[in-house]
């Protein structure tokens, strides 16, 4: 027996007044895949995930994460879950430390020391944990903002933009922090993401969207070969440039 | 909804904690107020009492009004300020994904309310006793119903404004200290509710502090306990406290239906 999607979307909306930010997605993610949700600006990526995560209401259509009705059921579902996003900030002039103890008890977290002390060495932000967290470098915020996504050791972790902001060296260590979360832990990963090399190097399916709608999916071989393209940054300007698979652009 | 958690509740309030601990400013500040308004309401009692029968009947009745007074501001400040400063931080989205309750949430605002409320007033309700001999205990068992009516009506008040603030974003932000100010006249802090033109003395009544300060005025020129101002002040309250609280949850139900609390901040 087919184990059933622990995230599934079926016809979900969302507009604001006759702006169709989602419009009528439907789409399942697999426990342990990892799945990206592409497009441009304005495609629809960031509503649906505040969606998933219950701070926005839809305006129709049904979110079932873990078995359980979203929004309507979310506070049984969101101590599983976590979601990291380097457009939301944690308290400036709390400490690293700080921060990630109110967030470790809001979670609930068991032996939170021994979690920070762990989470701490391998993000390799233990050397600011007393620093205030309004005076790191965008960089190392996005690292603790990761750490605290990361502390509940969810189930699900929605990921928006993940190494946005980070130098090629801490991004590729990022990358692999979250394949061996992923590995280790058998978690779900949905991310939003404009890296298109990070993509095809964590994701094994792909939702695109545009104008709110899903274009294309599948899993980025798939696609490439489809679109007849090299790699999914041209897949994805295709995409974003409303040429269908198969078409031929002189 | 799922049960409430004192262990998340006292997360939230541990953040608080954090940040007050984080800056001696901060300490200061919550004191700083009170005892200024203790400091110049005492000199004006010393001066009104060779000049006035009622405040040399009555030398407490000023400076009790100002200390109760200001027990309701800054309980409706400690509560408002404090939501505010999640506002700030852009930390709202984070605070809205984790389990955290909007219940929760509001629970955790009035326990640091009430804590900075006593640390503020605190200081000046001991400070007055060296510098004017003047000791607020003095209204006695009383004085315990007095202060739980007025921190209900502040975390009331509180609701309602940081739900304002929420709706409108932080350009609304000066209604905070506003808020109060605008029914101050109507609480007969330093007079009688009679001084009041009668057209105004219904909308008076209306305000739980207006019962409390008529009853401190009982206690301290009557030696009497008006439990009926107490309970009519406690009846108000529990209206106004649920009103607060379900506009402050439509407030958050509002957000989340505009998509606000991904973008809340300056």
């Amino acid at each position: 027996m087919t184990e059933a999607p622990v995230i599934r979307v079926d016809d979900l909306r969302k507009h604001y007044g006759t702006v169709r930010a989602v419009d009528g997605i439907s789409f399942s993610v697999a426990r342990g895949a990892t799945c990206a949700l592409l497009g441009g600006n304005g495609a629809g990526k960031t509503t649906t995930i505040a969606m998933l995560l219950g701070l926005l209401l839809p305006t129709g259509g049904q979110i079932r994460i873990l078995g359980e009705d979203i929004p309507r059921q979310r506070y049984r579902v969101l101590p599983r879950m976590n979601f990291s996003s380097p457009y939301m900030d944690l308290p400036q002039r709390l400490t690293v430390w700080e921060n990630l103890t109110v967030y470790a008890r809001l979670y609930g977290v068991r032996h939170s020391r021994e979690r920070l002390a762990t989470l701490g060495r391998e993000l390799d932000i233990d050397a600011f944990f007393k620093r205030p967290y309004g005076t790191l470098s965008a960089g190392q915020k996005t690292r603790v903002v990761l750490a605290k996504a990361l502390l509940n050791e969810p189930e699900i972790l929605l990921l928006d933009e993940p190494t946005a902001s980070l130098d090629p060296d801490t991004a590729d260590r990022m990358r692999s922090i979250l394949t061996d979360y992923r590995d280790r832990s058998g978690a779900t990963l949905l991310l939003a993401s404009h890296n298109m090399s990070e993509v095809e190097r964590l994701c094994d399916q792909v939702i695109m969207l545009r104008a709110g709608r899903i274009v294309a999916a599948g899993a980025p071989r798939e696609l490439i070969q489809r679109y007849g393209r090299k790699d999914m940054e041209e897949v994805f300007l295709d995409i974003a440039r409303g040429i269908q698979s198969g078409e031929v652009v002189a | 909804m799922s049960a409430l958690s004192l262990q998340r509740i006292g997360a939230l309030a541990l953040r608080y904690l954090y940040l007050l601990r984080s800056s001696w400013i901060r300490i200061v500040e919550l004191a700083y107020w009170p005892t200024v308004q203790m400091i110049l309401w005492g000199f004006i009692t010393r001066y009104l009492a060779g000049h006035s029968d009622v405040i040399h009947q009555a030398s407490g009745l000023l400076l009790s009004g100002v200390l109760l007074w200001d027990i309701l501001f800054r309980s409706q400040l400690g509560l408002s300020v404090v939501f505010f400063e999640e506002l700030h931080s852009r930390n709202l989205g984070q605070l809205f994904i984790s389990p955290l309750q909007p219940l929760e949430l509001i629970l955790s605002l009035m326990l640091v309310s009430l804590a900075r409320t006593l640390i503020g007033v605190g200081i000046a309700v001991l400070l007055a006793i060296p510098f004017y001999g003047f000791n607020l205990f003095q209204l006695g068992p009383p004085l315990a119903s007095f202060f739980l009516n007025l921190i209900l009506m502040g975390w009331a008040i509180g609701l309602m404004v940081s739900a304002l603030v929420l709706r409108n974003g932080m350009g609304a932000e000066s209604i905070a200290w506003a808020a109060i100010f605008a029914i101050a006249p109507l609480c007969g802090i330093y007079y009688p509710i009679s001084t009041l033109p009668g057209w105004l003395q219904p909308l008076s009544w209306a305000l739980p502090a207006s019962h409390v300060f008529e009853g401190m005025r009982s206690v301290l020129l009557h030696h009497t306990f008006r439990a009926d101002y107490l309970l009519y002040a406690l009846l108000l309250n529990a209206g106004y406290l649920a009103l607060g609280v379900s506009v402050f949850l439509g407030a958050i139900h509002g957000a989340r239906e505009r998509g606000s609390l991904l973008q809340s901040g300056e």
